[in-house]
């Protein structure tokens, strides 16, 4: 703009999200004017500012005054990282990058949700006509939320997953669809599907070319942008996506199809209760950012479910943030706790410490049967920024994720 | 027709307690008003550039043409690179802040001018 004026030589390399209007425009997509494009440019921008100007900071009041104070005082280092965050809690950089980046969050809600309610009626109307009396959309009004969803609205969302402000609205959905690009800097993708691509060429990689899937179930599937990714990639699979928000659902029924993705199902159920599915009916049971949004006591029956409803030689993969382990320092855990207990999202705490591999094991699963791996968002790197590429890290953010898995004996 | 409001709702409060990060909340909440008008004004200065460019491509400057405006990858990353100086500039405080962390204890002005003003 007018008054960045660098000579063509002493131009620096930009390196940062990519213009907004970039995403995806499938067919559920709201009008996003000029200046509502402008805000969410603005917001990635924030985020990026926050966790490359900002956070790097945080690291250094650390090691340069929160963790000796701690000596001078204690005689003893951090023993926990909930002690390191309460010291944190107490620092001022600290205290204003996480300002800043409440702050920012609920701006991006503000910006999407205005966005998606302004036009509410036109994509109520539309997620209507694309869904109504679509046998693979299977709602059940009677189901209970469960309490980590009733509680609190995750990530700041207003409305979660689950509030309809009038019958069959779909504009929660659309708002989180349209404001992923700005937490994320545009690092999930052409239509925030890099993470599902990842998965999905993750497992061709691994299982090889004759691991067939015949049926797919995601389980906390939301609007269903990690899961088509998969039925794009398995277009001979049957692909059932559940969740217990039912306007999650309906957005997702929509949206695929107006995708051209036909191959998909969306059932409103509970993952700890897949009793409606029979028993070793599927050959991939696949989870992508969803534990850390369940409970301790649904973790059990969500493994043991899994299990059950496992083919023998199918596989079940979590996808998650990495765990909390001895090789993470208190620091980055403390870190990576933040959303936890700012970004409401109060799980998240509990489920990075549990020995996954553990749970896995307690479900049914034998030790030799585990899976591990990482993956990064795959996206079209002449538009977007490639996560594996990018040293930034932004805690719990980053499109880049660990797997966590088994696959069943044949 | 339903009757959503979008301007009251588009700011509703999401579910749960809201946590104050700063000692005073008071100085939170005016942070959370500045960094809305400063995104505010990021968005004008987006419009702005984006009138340029029509001009300078010799196109009518109409609201459809604004709305339909869509930057080159060049054009793009300048506008990116803009944002990103704008935030720096804005963010000055925390910047020299962050920078304090590491230099450590300095000395005051008052402290060098009383040294500087010893006799010999």
């Amino acid at each position: 703009m007018a008054d960045t004026q660098y000579t063509q030589e002493r131009k620096p390399q930009y390196e940062g999200p990519p213009d907004y209007r970039v995403a995806g425009q499938h067919g559920m997509y709201p009008n996003v004017s000029h200046d509502e494009s402008a805000r969410f440019n603005f917001l990635a921008q924030m985020n990026r500012h926050l966790s490359t100007q900002v956070m790097p900071f945080i690291g250094k009041a650390y090691e340069a005054r929160i963790e000796p104070e701690r000596i001078k005082t204690e005689g003893k280092p951090f023993a926990s990282r909930h002690e390191v965050r309460k010291a944190l809690a107490k620092d001022p950089i600290w205290q204003w990058w996480s300002a800043l980046r409440r702050a920012t969050m609920e701006s991006r809600q503000q910006a999407g949700r205005w966005v998606v309610l302004r036009q509410a009626d036109e994509l109520n109307t539309k997620a209507a006509d694309l869904t109504n009396s679509d046998p693979r959309l299977l709602l059940d009004s009677k189901l209970p939320l469960p309490r980590g969803v009733e509680a609190i609205d995750h990530h700041c969302m207003p409305g979660s997953y689950h509030t309809e402000l009038v019958e069959g609205d779909i504009t929660g959905p659309a708002n989180y669809d349209i404001g992923l690009f700005a937490t994320t800097g545009g690092m999930l993708g052409l239509y925030n599907d890099g993470g599902g691509k990842a998965v999905a060429e993750w497992v061709r990689k691994n299982l090889g070319e004759d691991f067939k899937p015949k049926r797919i179930l995601d389980i906390g599937c939301g609007l269903g942008h990690n899961v088509l990714p998969l039925a794009e990639a398995f277009p001979e699979a049957e692909v059932i996506g559940i969740d217990v928000g039912a306007p999650m659902l309906r957005y997702g029924l929509a949206r695929a199809k107006s995708m051209g993705i036909e191959n998909v199902k969306f059932i409103q159920g509970d993952a700890a209760d897949l009793s409606s599915f029979d028993d070793e009916s599927f050959d991939w049971v696949q989870s992508t950012m969803f534990l850390h949004e369940t409970s301790y006591k649904t973790m059990p029956h969500i493994f043991s479910e899994s299990f059950r409803v496992l083919k023998n030689d199918g596989i079940v993969l979590h996808v998650e943030q990495p765990q909390y382990d001895s090789s993470m320092s208190l620091f980055e855990q403390a870190m990576r706790d933040w959303d936890a207990f700012y970004n409401n999202e109060p799980f998240w705490t509990k489920m990075h410490e549990v020995d996954l591999d553990d749970w896995m094991i307690r479900a049914g699963f034998k030790q030799d049967e585990l899976i591990h791996g990482g993956v990064a968002a795959i996206v079209d790197k002449d538009v977007f920024p490639d996560a594996a590429d990018d040293d930034s890290e932004d805690f719990g953010r980053k499109a880049a994720w660990h797997v966590v898995g088994a696959r069943k004996s044949a | 027709m339903s009757n959503i409001d979008p301007i009251k709702l588009a700011g509703a409060k999401a579910k749960g307690k809201r946590p104050y990060f700063m000692d005073n909340p008071d100085v939170e909440r005016l942070t959370n008003i500045v960094l809305v008008l400063t995104q505010e004004l990021a968005v004008t200065r987006e419009r702005m550039d984006t009138i340029e460019r029509l001009l300078e491509r010799g196109e009518p400057v109409t609201k459809a043409a604004i709305e339909s405006f869509r930057a080159s990858r060049t054009e793009a990353d300048e506008r990116g690179l803009w944002t990103q100086e704008y935030l720096a500039r804005v963010f000055r405080i925390i910047q020299q802040e962050g920078e304090a962390i590491e230099t450590g204890d300095e000395a005051e002005s008052e402290e060098v001018a009383d040294e500087l003003a010893e006799r010999a």
